[in-house]
């Protein structure tokens, strides 16, 4: 082995010598780090290896290492059966129509809330719109039943328009718009805040040197206030989009029920049955894989596009 | 201030109209439980729209009937037992891990943030975290709602920019006092770090106290004695086994009140946080500030 000592007195250490002397000062931030690398190792790195189930016929009896090897067996049984189809297609119609209602309110809400001259009523108003983020998922969806019961509040709001089918809350046409309806009543204002400061972030003085010029308030926001937020916008996008097929399944098995699988049972759903009430691991463990590797694909096609386009990107 | 057109004038009326209306549909459905669950009992059986002040005369029953109830209690001292456990536990993994994160020089720090970072993105799923917990033997036990989900990787980065706005000269001065990365964590960081560890606190606290789907998974056979309140509330609300309130009511009162049960059930899990959120939101606007400044 050749000496790592140049003349020019830059000195050159070998990598283990490197090591060494960074252990050697830095043991103790090492010794700091053992314990949440601990819990992640435990919590997600591990499980992470469990998924090697889902190539197999998992068996409890015989563990991971016992069970009977089958490749894409699983896979396959859920594509050709009957809720692949199904659970796919409600997947992303619930994620995209989200995506769609649910983004752009929030930017608006922030845009109106900007517009305000009185700063207590906006304060006010803002710290009102967080209200409903704190409430918790089971609540939420207990006030949802009871709006969407046969004589509840929104059940006869549709009626009065001339529905006529009856409680709203076990008719699948009705299962979009009730779960994203309520998501978005849940978290316009959480969702507004990082646009309301990133609004406040906008120099002053480009709005004076915009009436200078002679622009109104309308012309103001459109070269001025939305140029001034669209990184923001775009990053969010793409996080978003990373979490599309990423339905909020808490809530959908609080929420749906048998007769409103044709449109509120998603992947995370069926393999939240299939798995935990059916005690089906392996087969459970398969749909989950295929969700997140179609939900990795996106994020990554998203934030390609992404810097293409825009230069704006997660990494 | 410049003076408005009218153009501007008509649309700040227009403005604030929408902002109040929407204002107004934010609190309402709380509005309408709180009102419900003080509303005469027959009246609000019968009733079919929203109910904006109290039906008939205001009665406390409802309230009396969760009151003799013991597993609303059991399940709020667990709610209490796990929130403040979990959130401890969580805090203290998290100031550990974003305070390696915000250290310079450090040759496996890009290997920590990595395997850090890629939890946001990957994750084993539902059944290998399950068996995992299973494999660990804490299936119906209170580790199981403790431990699992106590510590994630939003909240160390966003604690990490926080740590890494300290300036440098501090941790050089303390050194130079001889005082080791463990003093240094403890008598310089925490101390100017009030802000962030409190948003952190909250994060955490929020998300046990409004947790429910864990508990259903891991408390598998375990009696209710282990159940955290969101749990005791879907039974008690969503299954409708009104069964589990009425078990050590006086049964008169739960044929009168039966119609007030779920109302004010809802409304006894949801007032603490209804009482705390004013006070506690600006933490919560400075921890999305935090995280957008890193996206």
């Amino acid at each position: 082995m050749k000496k790592n000592t140049s003349a020019v007195g830059e000195i050159k250490v070998s990598r283990g010598r490197l090591i060494k002397r960074d252990l050697r000062n830095n043991w103790s931030i090492y010794i700091m780090a053992l314990f949440p690398l601990a819990y992640f190792i435990i919590f997600n790195y591990i499980p992470m290896g469990g998924i090697l189930m889902a190539f197999q016929d998992f068996s409890i009896k015989k563990g991971l290492w016992g069970s009977k090897w089958v490749g894409m067996e699983q896979f396959i049984r859920y594509f050709n059966g009957p809720n692949f189809w199904r659970t796919f297609r409600n997947t992303l119609l619930i994620s995209i129509y989200g995506l769609a209602f649910s983004f752009p309110f929030p930017i608006i809400f922030a845009l109106c809330l900007n517009e305000v001259r009185n700063k207590k009523f906006k304060k006010v108003t803002q710290t009102i719109s967080y209200l409903p983020y704190f409430i918790s998922v089971v609540v939420v969806v207990s006030i949802l039943n009871d709006f969407c019961k046969a004589n509840g509040v929104l059940t006869q709001l549709a009626a009065a328009f001339g529905d006529t089918g009856g409680a709203l809350i076990s008719r699948p046409e009705w299962f979009r718009t009730l779960f994203i309806g309520s998501n978005m009543w849940q978290h316009l204002g959480y969702n507004a805040i990082i646009f309301i400061s990133a609004l406040a972030a906008i120099d002053p003085e480009l709005y004076e040197a915009a009436v200078i010029d002679g622009a109104g308030r309308w012309k103001q926001t459109l070269y001025i206030t939305l140029p001034g937020i669209a990184s923001t916008i775009v990053v969010l996008l793409i996080l978003r989009l990373g979490q599309i097929m990423n339905v909020g399944y808490e809530k959908i098995i609080l929420m749906y029920g048998p007769t409103t699988f044709d449109t509120g049972d998603v992947i995370s759903s069926y393999v939240y049955r299939v798995g935990i009430i059916d005690g089906n691991y392996s087969y459970s463990t398969a749909i989950n894989l295929f969700n997140s590797v179609v939900n990795f694909i996106i994020l990554f096609l998203g934030n390609t596009i992404s810097r293409k386009i825009s230069d704006t990107s997660l990494w | 201030m410049l003076q408005r057109t009218k153009g501007q004038k008509v649309f700040a009326v227009f403005n604030t109209i929408g902002l109040i209306l929407l204002s107004i549909i934010f609190i309402l459905p709380v509005w309408h439980v709180a009102m419900g669950s003080i509303s005469d009992p027959l009246k609000v059986a019968a009733s079919s729209g929203l109910i904006l002040t109290p039906l008939g005369k205001p009665t406390l029953g409802g309230y009396r009937l969760v009151m003799q109830n013991n597993s609303i209690w059991i399940s709020y001292m667990n709610t209490i037992i796990y929130v403040v456990a979990s959130t401890t536990l969580g805090l203290i993994l998290n100031i550990l891990a974003a305070f390696v994160l915000s250290r310079k020089q450090l040759y496996f720090k890009s290997f920590f943030a990595f395997v850090v970072l890629f939890t946001m993105i990957f994750n084993g799923g539902l059944i290998p975290t399950f068996m995992v917990v299973r494999d660990l033997g804490m299936l119906d036990t209170r580790w199981a709602l403790i431990i699992p989900g106590c510590l994630t990787a939003y909240n160390i980065i966003l604690m990490r920019t926080s740590f890494s706005e300290i300036p440098e000269e501090l941790y050089e001065a303390a050194r130079i006092d001889g005082a080791g990365n463990f003093r240094i964590l403890w008598q310089i960081v925490i101390p100017v770090s009030k802000a962030i560890i409190a948003v952190i606190v909250l994060f955490y606290a929020i998300q046990v106290w409004n947790a429910w789907f864990n508990a259903s998974i891991y408390l598998p056979h375990a009696d209710r004695n282990l159940y955290p309140l969101q749990l005791t509330l879907r039974e008690i609300v969503l299954l409708s086994s009104e069964n589990a309130i009425v078990a050590d009511a006086d049964g008169q009162d739960v044929e009168i009140y039966r119609p007030l049960i779920k109302y004010a059930t809802i409304m006894v899990s949801v007032i603490p946080m209804m009482v705390i959120y004013p006070f506690v939101q600006k933490y919560f606007v400075t921890g999305v500030m935090i995280g957008s400044v890193k996206g």
